[in-house]
């Protein structure tokens, strides 16, 4: 026992364990069919791992609770519908896109250079997110957030209603359909009958953001988001330029969050204003929440957790459990329900996570610490 | 968008103005802004129609609706006083006690053909009824969700606060479904009661008023006058003296959460008789107006948050009938953030620790 709790305290111990798991995440394609929907399930869950993430940066690293994430979803969905669809057929712009998209009227643009765009976008739009919180503290950032996040589906839905010249803004609830799928130099047909290449893909995204992440977590930035979630005040007195680095968290959370936004919307082919709810910003925080706030392979785990929660075990697994016990509604329509009350217990029995961040467990397991803080909030 | 354009002024003020400049966008920036849509549509009125009218009406009506969210932003303020949260769940607790009022008084056979004293002796039973049941519902969310992290830090009940609103959330959606339903329309809510200067009073703009101006002196005299309201303030002021003083701060909370709780449920009656559609959405939908109010009003205050609520149902009422209904929570939340970067002490409110 002893020498096995030597051995995981070694970094080669997880450093082994993560390059055994992106291992088993790339051959894992081959385990089962192409198109089935374990392999649906797992793409989306890359997908979500990468969102979870930047979430991550700005709740769990920087300290900043963003109700309003699902707005990056949108815009990054949305720059998708835009540069990468027919919705705008009376313009015609071709960019180093695919054999067949090359034939359609409307903007078509590279699949990298449109991601490249959302994350611009939404790091700009994170900027206007973050400037007017940076006074406020606490649960009013969550609320200005919200407000954006809601503020951003208002336009969503009414999108069709606003018009520049012959361009409207979205296409509202019916939706921007026949989105191109993603077109990479290559031979990988991405179609919706072989999953496979977008499932690389988004582990390849997933990768990055990793990297991004661990690189970002140990440098200047990162310890002064940690600096300044602990304490604002001391950081702020220690030098750590507060407007500055808290900028760079939302920029950087909402550039992630620009990206998986544009991979789901080439995925799922339908940008339709429903999508952006602000159920879902809480969806992405369950998943951070449940892996432990900061803690990076956490926040993996968490998203990739509640995805296959939210689209295998619900559904298909668990949906007949309430007409087997004799009760009348589909517990797919609870989701949300189940979620919340997850929330609420991961809160009160583990706040820490399932794969909690160090510092962070030192701190929860400190009851000199929490007395501290008792008095801090009661003061 | 009037909000986002009117909140210009104050901008270029800050920035460029001197220290006068700025003291007056300070201090009546926001009353400016909010002053924009009446008289913007008030200016259209008379340039229209030669009269205001139209606005007048709207200005009303936003007085009606907005007197029921004065109930939900007491609530909202009440707990932000005390315990420095946003109750998320607040606006979901109102929805249940929507829900527990129409199942109450169908299930005490109160319909269309009710004589008017039994109606009005069945709803004043259904109002008590949901009132102590939402008031009960309420002590027990901070029993379970928000005590256990009282000493966590302070993003922990935020977070469990948002889990509890969806939980109530999807307990309504069980209860009626995914669609609004309709309830029995008892007190014929269209019915005009009287016009005084071309304004048209309804019959459910009286019930509001009654059920909302009532309740609020009451709590006010309650929290001034009594020896739990007193403990209440004591607590909100300073915890840890409160307790050494003697107070049980537990029950205290308690007890806040309760009251809050009662004035949601009567909301939630008057709201399912105002509207007679409830469905489980209408408490995010109206929870967050009647937090946007007690921002507006000065969090933990809770004059402001009935003038908040006031001003807010106002706002909903000129947007909803001149804009687009569609355009309104984009307004009102373009306002919410406004007021959040220029005057996050609210109104009437003094600087708070967290927001100042």
């Amino acid at each position: 026992m002893a020498a096995f709790s030597d051995l995981r305290r070694s970094p080669w111990f997880s450093r082994g364990l993560a390059i055994a798991a992106i291992a088993f995440a790339i051959i894992f394609p081959f385990l089962t069919s192409e198109a089935g929907a374990t392999m649906n399930t797992a793409t989306l869950a890359l997908a979500y791992v990468v969102m979870a993430l930047g979430l991550n940066i700005v709740v769990g690293f920087a300290g900043l609770l963003d109700l309003g994430y699902v707005a990056f979803y949108a815009i990054g969905s949305y720059c998708v519908g835009w540069f990468m669809s027919d919705f705008y057929s009376n313009t015609t712009i071709h960019l180093l896109t695919s054999k067949f998209a090359h034939t359609l009227p409307g903007i078509h643009i590279f699949w990298i250079f449109t991601v490249l765009i959302a994350m611009v976008l939404c790091a700009i739009a994170g900027i206007i997110i973050g400037l007017p919180t940076l006074r406020l503290r606490g649960d009013y950032i969550a609320i200005v957030t919200l407000a954006f996040g809601e503020i951003v589906r208002v336009f969503a839905l009414n999108g069709d209603s606003i018009k520049i010249g012959a361009y409207q803004l979205t296409n509202g609830r019916q939706g921007i359909t026949a989105v191109d799928a993603i077109s990479i130099p290559g031979q990988l047909p991405f179609s919706q009958l072989n999953l496979r290449p977008w499932y690389w893909v988004a582990l390849g995204m997933v990768l990055f953001v990793l990297f991004i992440n661990l690189r970002v977590r140990d440098s200047r930035v990162g310890r002064a988001w940690i600096a300044i979630r602990e304490d604002e005040v001391a950081a702020a007195s220690m030098g750590v330029p507060l407007v500055k680095t808290k900028l760079m968290a939302y920029a950087l959370g909402a550039a992630l969050g620009g990206m998986a936004g544009a991979f789901l919307g080439s995925y799922l082919t339908n940008i339709t204003s429903d999508s952006f709810q602000f159920s879902f910003s809480i969806y992405v925080l369950a998943m951070i929440i449940l892996g432990g706030l900061g803690s990076i392979w956490g926040v993996v785990l968490g998203a990739v957790a509640l995805t296959y929660i939210n689209y295998n075990l619900i559904p298909d697994v668990l949906n007949p459990v309430p007409s087997d016990l004799g009760l009348n509604f589909q517990l797919s329509d609870l989701s949300f329900g189940i979620f919340g009350f997850l929330l609420v217990i991961m809160m009160v029995l583990r706040p820490e996570g399932l794969l909690p961040e160090r510092r962070r467990k030192l701190e929860l397991a400190d009851h000199v610490g929490v007395e501290d803080q008792m008095i801090q909030v009661q003061a | 968008m009037e909000a986002s354009t009117a909140a210009r002024p104050p901008t270029t003020a800050l920035s460029t103005g001197g220290s006068a400049v700025r003291t007056f966008a300070n201090r009546y920036g926001l009353i400016v802004l909010l002053l924009a849509l009446p008289v913007y549509y008030g200016i259209k009125d008379l340039v229209d129609q030669g009269n205001i009218q139209p606005l007048a009406q709207n200005l009303f009506n936003g007085l009606s609706n907005g007197s029921i969210l004065a109930l939900i932003a007491v609530g909202y303020t009440l707990v932000y006083g005390i315990i420095e949260l946003i109750n998320f769940a607040h606006g979901d607790v109102f929805m249940i006690g929507s829900f527990v009022s129409a199942g109450f008084f169908a299930t005490i056979g109160l319909g269309l053909t009710t004589g008017t004293l039994g109606i009005v002796f069945g709803l004043l039973l259904t109002l008590i009824v949901a009132m102590i049941a939402c008031g009960g519902l309420n002590v027990m969310i901070e029993r379970v969700a928000y005590r256990p992290l009282r000493s966590a830090p302070k993003l922990a009940p935020l977070i469990t606060a948002v889990g509890m609103s969806f939980v109530l959330q999807n307990v309504g959606l069980l209860w009626l479904g995914g669609s609004p339903a309709s309830v029995d329309d008892l007190i014929h809510a269209q019915q005009n009661v009287f016009t005084i200067l071309g304004v048209t009073v309804q019959r459910a703009d009286l019930l509001a008023f009654a059920v909302t101006i009532p309740l609020v002196i009451v709590m006010v005299g309650f929290i001034q006058r009594s020896r739990l309201g007193k403990a209440m303030r004591a607590t909100a002021q300073d915890p840890e003296a409160a307790r050494l003083m003697g107070i049980s701060v537990d029950t205290t909370i308690s007890l806040t959460f309760l009251i809050g709780g009662m004035l949601a449920g009567a909301a939630g009656l008057t709201y399912a008789l105002y509207q007679t559609t409830i469905w489980y959405f209408q408490g995010f939908e109206a929870g967050l107006l009647a937090f946007t109010a007690a921002v507006m009003g000065g969090i933990g205050n809770i004059r402001g948050a009935v003038l908040g609520a006031l001003i807010i149902g106002c706002i909903q009422q000129i947007s909803d009938n001149r804009i687009g209904t569609e355009w309104t929570p984009a307004i009102v939340f373009a306002y919410l953030i406004v007021i959040m970067v220029f005057r996050p002490q609210g109104l009437v409110g003094e600087e708070t620790r967290e927001a100042g």
